[in-house]
């Protein structure tokens, strides 16, 4: 049953890509930077549900600290490494973004910045739980963590838009220049590019969850046979 | 009500029972031995009874109230496998400090008066890392007593120290059960510890195999708990 | 409350006591400050009026390094002999051991920061005496922010593997705005320039960063102490 909605999602997802990408081939080029301007609608998305994703750790680190129950750890794990697999994108997409705009594959943009110190945090989440053996040991200790990484990310974010403030780079987006509504609507729209992520990321959770779960049964089995 | 009270503990290692359903009490004045194989759980349960962790299921009361409690900490005496001493400080500045942190109305007076109990008084200046083996054993005793805890928790007390360190450890466990202190104790060293016990429990992966008064036999043929009870496989 | 700074102040001052009297962490810790700065000179030329201007950058980069060596050591010193069970046992909450040695780390490291000025002084040619109590007030802000967050992945790390390689791995990335912010301000302050228009938000931001890690690990790390 779990297994089919999960292929349903799936479906969705690749539907609602492909419905995307060609209304996104169809749309006029911007004006000054060109085609490479429409990979917009891939960088913002992916931020966007990074973010929800590190909301969701919070809530499932706080909530296993609270009930003491596996399920929220492995939804931490499961839900940071997707969000980590999204940031990536978000970097990858900036790095040739910047290429084809200022043949450089990397620029110290705000957002791009934030991204990469955010993306350093949670992976020392990840390379946190990789140094602890002990299962209740690393769930308690990765929660903490996770607690700390979130109220840290969004310090991180406003004193690198001060400092960019301060000392002005590259940036992606001008403020100025209204965004078309169709063009909107094909990002945040509920056919749009971010509804396509935020379910992917959901479908990819979820098999991920399915591997903690095999995972712990296969570690307590492993523990009950060196017992005996 | 008991001393120590371990309901139904059961302790978990990720989804591994390294403790079930535990079932154990003290009552005030006894001494209870728990001895078992290794990795049959004894440290495991001295440490969720000390509030070193917390049991996954079950609960552990210290005279009705929780381990991790401040009165119930001021209580409790502890020795593990390590000194719990500062090689840097010296015998009386390790004291002093344990002295201020349990709260005592005269640390300087306490520190002194169990370095004199332990043997300990002519190298009070002196820092812990020039200690001989069983110095350093007798500081660790000093420690768990100085705050005068109605209940010590011992894991493997006996275990490598020396004769002169075993004797200070058994007069004061004496001294301490004729003044009314509950002790538990898990232990290798079947001898000494069941010479002053007045209860054991046998600890079988995890689970209470035995548990009830000290008997006789027990004492002349240690291995005997063992043969009756122990090793169901 | 008096009963938190009170057993809070007996662990500050035995860390220092046993430190003062090895004195291992600050001579490693100042010792590798120096080497920091003189392999810096071999990158940043520091004839140049360009190092000059970026010098007070390098110096939080230095104090940063040197003082992970320090907040390393900070729960890791109580291994050797099992005395953090002790500690835990002993009835002192998670808070008051953690702002114990929090504050012992905090007079480490500015001890050594101290020690190091006048030399950094000296070998990037560097004024840095002429907005002195201004800097002095950077120093403080900073270094507490540093040290808290050191302090508690100190806590965080001390029972598992790889320690020495986990706590920077953690420490630097959740560090950025308080390094950020104390550099800004100390390359101000060393120019000449008086805390003004320009660099008051840093200092806001550290406060604010100083205020809310505070808050946040003397609350999570009674969870990191008892298992």
């Amino acid at each position: 049953m779990r297994n089919t909605i999960l292929y349903c999602l799936g479906a969705a997802v690749i539907l609602l890509l492909v419905r995307d990408i060609n209304l996104i081939a169809g749309f006029p080029e911007e004006k000054s930077q060109g085609a490479i301007f429409k990979i917009i609608f891939f960088h913002v998305p992916l931020a966007i549900t990074a973010m929800l994703c590190s909301m969701v750790s919070l809530v499932a680190s706080v909530m296993f600290l609270k009930t003491k129950n596996f399920r929220y750890d492995a939804l931490a794990v499961a839900i940071t490494e997707v969000g980590l697999a999204f940031l990536l994108g978000n970097l990858v997409t900036g790095s040739i973004w910047a290429r084809v705009i200022w043949g450089v594959w990397w620029v110290w943009d705000v957002r791009l910045t934030s991204a990469l110190v955010c993306w350093l945090l949670y992976a020392g989440y990840l390379m946190l739980r990789r140094a602890i053996e002990e299962p209740t040991q690393r769930a308690t200790f990765a929660a903490a963590f996770s607690i700390f990484a979130f109220i840290d990310w969004p310090i991180v974010y406003l004193s690198i838009r001060l400092f960019r403030t301060q000392h002005p780079g590259p940036v992606f987006l001008s403020s100025q220049g209204s965004f078309p509504h169709d063009w909107t609507m094909a990002i945040f729209g509920p056919f749009g590019v971010l509804m396509a992520m935020m379910m992917l990321a959901t479908v990819m959770t979820f098999v991920r969850l399915g591997q903690e779960d095999s995972k712990r049964e296969l570690d307590s089995l492993r523990r009950m046979a060196h017992a005996m | 009500m008991s001393a120590v009270d371990v309901d139904g503990v059961w302790k978990f290692y990720g989804d591994y029972p390294a403790l079930r359903d535990v079932k154990l009490q003290a009552e005030k004045g006894a001494c209870l031995a728990l001895i078992g194989r290794n990795g049959a759980g004894k440290t495991t349960l001295l440490r969720v009874v000390a509030g070193f962790s917390r049991a996954g299921r079950g609960q552990v009361r210290i005279f009705g109230k929780e381990p991790r409690e401040t009165d119930t900490r001021r209580q409790m005496g502890f020795i593990g496998h390590g000194i719990s001493v500062y090689d840097e400080l010296s015998a009386l500045e390790n004291l002093m400090l344990y002295g201020r942190l349990y709260g005592l109305p005269d640390p300087k007076k306490a520190a002194m008066d169990w370095l004199e109990r332990t043997g300990l008084a002519h190298v009070r200046n002196g820092l812990v890392r020039e200690f001989s083996r069983g110095m350093r054993q007798r500081l660790a005793v000093a420690r768990a007593f100085l705050h005068e805890p109605s209940v010590l928790l011992l894991d493997e007390p006996f275990t490598a120290l020396d004769d002169k360190a075993i004797a200070v450890l058994q007069r004061l466990l004496r001294e301490a059960l004729v003044a009314g202190k509950t002790i538990v104790m898990s232990t290798h060293q079947l001898r000494e510890a069941l010479e002053l016990a007045t209860h054991v429990a046998l600890l079988n992966r995890g689970q209470v195999a035995f548990h009830g008064q000290r008997t006789p036999e027990m004492v002349s043929d240690p291995g005997y708990i063992y043969a009756r009870y122990g090793e169901a496989n | 409350m008096t009963a938190f700074f009170r057993q809070a102040l007996v662990i500050t001052f035995k860390d220092l006591r046993a430190e003062i009297r090895t004195k291992e962490a600050v001579n490693a810790s100042f010792a590798f400050a120096l080497v920091i700065l003189v392999i810096f000179s071999f990158a940043f030329d520091p004839s140049e009026d360009t190092t000059r201007d970026m010098s007070g950058g390098l110096l939080w980069i230095v104090f940063a390094f040197a003082g992970t060596l320090l907040l390393n050591r900070s729960f890791a010193r109580e291994l050797p002999n099992d005395t953090l069970d002790a500690l835990i046992a002993a009835p002192i909450s998670g808070a008051a051991l953690f702002f114990g040695k929090a504050v012992a780390n905090y007079f480490l490291l500015l001890a050594v920061e101290l020690v190091s000025l006048p030399v950094f002084g000296i070998f990037y040619n560097v004024h840095w005496t002429s907005q002195f109590w201004e800097l002095m007030l950077v120093l403080a802000l900073g270094t507490w922010g540093l040290t808290l967050i050191g302090t508690f992945c100190s806590a965080l790390t001390v029972n598992i593997r790889l320690r020495e390689v986990m706590l920077p791995m953690l420490t630097y990335p959740a560090l950025v705005p308080v390094l950020m912010a104390s550099m800004v301000l100390t390359m101000s302050l060393v120019a000449g320039k008086p805390i003004g228009e320009e660099t008051i938000p840093w200092l806001k931001i550290l406060v604010g960063f100083d205020i809310v890690f505070t808050a946040a690990s003397l609350t999570l790390v009674e969870i990191v102490l008892v298992g």
